[in-house]
């Protein structure tokens, strides 16, 4: 097995449509180590699916060059298929297929023996929590299992290095947490070197070694959760109060305060970054109880992934659907 | 070798679901049985006006009704490949390593047994209800050219269908190309019949020629020119057919 299981170098991907050009994937460039789980974390067409379907031989890069599994990804394509394991974001399976059908036919066109390709399917319909669908056609699944049943089937001619485009869309908590089990599970028993793609903060947090950040088509901060933690400047607070007055003696407090950020003022809400919350807080109260203000609420929170990729990328993540449509019209 | 399995496994995956739901291939007999009895007869009489090509109104018939149900049955293959991309069934299947070639061929293997299972049962009606003469090496050699045929027009239709991925589009076209080289091809009434014109026309058609083929056979002609380039129209066909389908399977983005 390679050491680098992926090298992407300038990866690059210009769609043309009949009216314009989208320049869906500008510059990519990254590398994963064996045995690592790396999460690919971005807005709505910011680009990770066509980033993976490059890297999965379905679309030619309109520029840039990559290893995958230790094949050349325009030289060797086949030698690429062969290593690897591909859950699409949108399905794979036929609604009329039998489920068990659809996992074996699967493993088979990879050249696993019959037997072998039964067996990993059943084990992988148990560990997925797939009883007793093994015989249902693939349309009788409710959504939940028809998304399990895609990633049994990426998973079943155990690949060495597994791509995984948003597999847990449409899973339950308690599916969520079973799949992430899996997957650690998977580079834990056969050294899987997992690359998947999400919109779950805590799905990258628990789940992933390292996370790249992409926005616009291009990788703007990549590293581990708590290293990209450390980044954002320290714990967000949020003081509520009882009056407009009360916002701007607070804010003039706040701007006293060592190492804060400016403070936000917000309606009778203050807001601002300091890098130690927990030891600046009392002091900026027993301040405000000498200026006779008094806070109605009080609310401080670790950095989460989440501010991470407010800051890396301008915008929430749940708002990335809205701003690719802006991008889209304009 | 790969390769074989490779197309043994897509074929196996595509007869499965045809074995389960064989209802379609029931409804296409209907057609051609349906035109036996309710047109076949019109034809009697006119099968000893001048100009009629030599044999019985069966014998010159029951081709065309063959080459039909080919063309017919192959042509809209494709529609069920739209489904099945869209679906997310072709991309995966893509991206294992088995043969772009398999992929297609699988394919058009499960309709080429059902286009020889259909024609086998209309010659076998032809033959015991309507009293089509013909030797059985002819019935048989004439159901194995129009399989092929249909080999070819139903590669032809899963490229075409992949490269549109749209029904809204793949309707138009499948429709808009089959009426006129079916009409063209002299396949209800012999071109024999027709003006200069329509039979310059036709004589471009390669359809024309697999029809004419086959009615040589029938009429024990088993050398004759006809049934040589017939047969070579045939496997031209199918050559072309599925080069483009393998194409549009390998090619990106598909
Ligand atoms: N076939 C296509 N033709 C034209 N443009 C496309 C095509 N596929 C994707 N795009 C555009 O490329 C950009 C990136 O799309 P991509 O699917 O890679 O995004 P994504 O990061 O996977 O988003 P999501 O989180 O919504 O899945 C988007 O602006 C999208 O509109
Ligand atoms: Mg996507």
């Amino acid at each position: 097995m390679p050491e680098t299981m992926i090298v992407s170098r300038g990866l690059r991907r210009v769609y043309k449509t009949n009216r314009q050009e989208v320049e869906a994937v500008r510059r990519v460039d990254f590398a994963v180590e064996q045995g690592e789980i790396v999460g690919f974390l971005g807005p709505n067409g910011a680009g990770k699916t066509t980033t993976l379907r490059m890297l999965t031989t379905l679309l030619e890069p309109s520029g840039g060059e990559a290893m995958v599994a230790g094949s050349d990804l325009r030289l060797d394509p086949l030698g690429v298929r062969r290593s690897i394991g591909y859950v699409a974001q949108g399905g794979s399976t036929d609604p009329e297929v039998r489920a068990g059908e659809e996992i074996v036919d699967h493993a088979r066109m990879y050249g696993t023996e019959l037997s072998v390709a039964r067996g990993n399917g059943e084990a992988l319909f148990r560990q997925l929590d797939l009883d007793g669908m093994w015989d249902r056609r693939c349309k009788t699944l409710s959504g939940g299992q028809r998304r399990r049943l895609d990633i049994a089937m990426g998973l079943v001619h155990q690949p060495q290095l597994i791509f995984l485009d948003e597999p847990s869309t449409g899973l339950d908590p308690q599916s969520r947490a079973n799949l992430w089990e899996h997957i650690a599970r998977l580079r834990t028993d056969l050294g899987t070197t997992v690359f998947l793609t999400t919109h779950y903060m805590d799905e990258a947090d628990v789940l992933c070694d390292r996370i790249l950040v992409i926005d616009d088509g291009l990788i703007v901060a990549q590293g581990t959760p708590d290293g990209l933690k450390r980044k954002v400047a320290g714990d967000s607070v949020v003081l509520s109060l009882e009056d407009q007055r009360s916002t701007v003696v607070v804010a003039e407090l706040v701007s006293h305060l060592e190492g804060a950020t400016e403070p936000v003022i917000d309606g009778t809400e203050v807001r601002f970054q300091v890098p130690e919350g927990a030891s600046a807080l009392p002091m900026l109260l027993r301040a405000m109880v000498e200026r006779n203000v008094d806070a109605t609420g009080v609310q401080v929170h670790r950095p989460t992934l989440d501010d991470v990729f407010l800051i890396m990328t301008g915008r929430s993540l749940r708002d990335g659907a809205e701003s690719a449509t802006d991008r889209a019209a304009a | 070798m790969r390769f074989m399995t490779d197309t043994w496994l897509v074929f196996s995956r595509a007869m499965r679901l045809s074995l389960r739901n064989p209802v379609w291939v029931i409804l296409g007999l209907l057609q051609p049985i349906l035109y036996l009895t309710l047109f076949g007869p019109l034809l009697e009489p006119v099968a000893n006006a001048p100009g009629f090509p030599p044999g019985t109104a069966w014998q010159v018939f029951v081709p065309g009704l063959l080459v039909q149900l080919a063309v017919f049955g192959a042509a809209f293959a494709g529609f069920g490949l739209i489904a099945e991309w869209r679906a997310g069934v072709v991309e995966r299947m893509r991206v294992t390593p088995a043969s772009r070639g398999a992929l297609l061929l699988g394919r058009v293997l499960r309709d080429v047994v059902v286009i020889v299972v259909q024609g086998a049962m209309l010659s076998l009606v032809a033959v015991v209800f309507f009293g089509l003469e013909a030797p059985m090496g002819s019935l048989i050699a004439g159901v194995a050219i129009v399989a092929l045929l249909g080999g070819a027009f139903s590669a032809l239709s899963y490229g075409t269908a992949l490269k549109l991925k749209s029904e809204d589009s793949f309707a138009p076209v499948i429709n808009g190309l089959l009426l006129p080289i079916l009409l063209l091809s002299g396949i209800l009434l012999p071109m024999a019949l027709a003006p200069g014109w329509l039979q310059t026309v036709a004589d471009v058609n390669p359809l024309t020629h697999v029809v004419d083929g086959v009615r040589a056979l029938y009429i024990d002609d088993l050398a004759s020119n006809e049934v040589v380039i017939g047969s070579a129209v045939t496997v031209g066909l199918l050559l072309v057919g599925v080069l483009y389908g393998s194409w549009v399977f390998r090619k990106e983005s598909a």
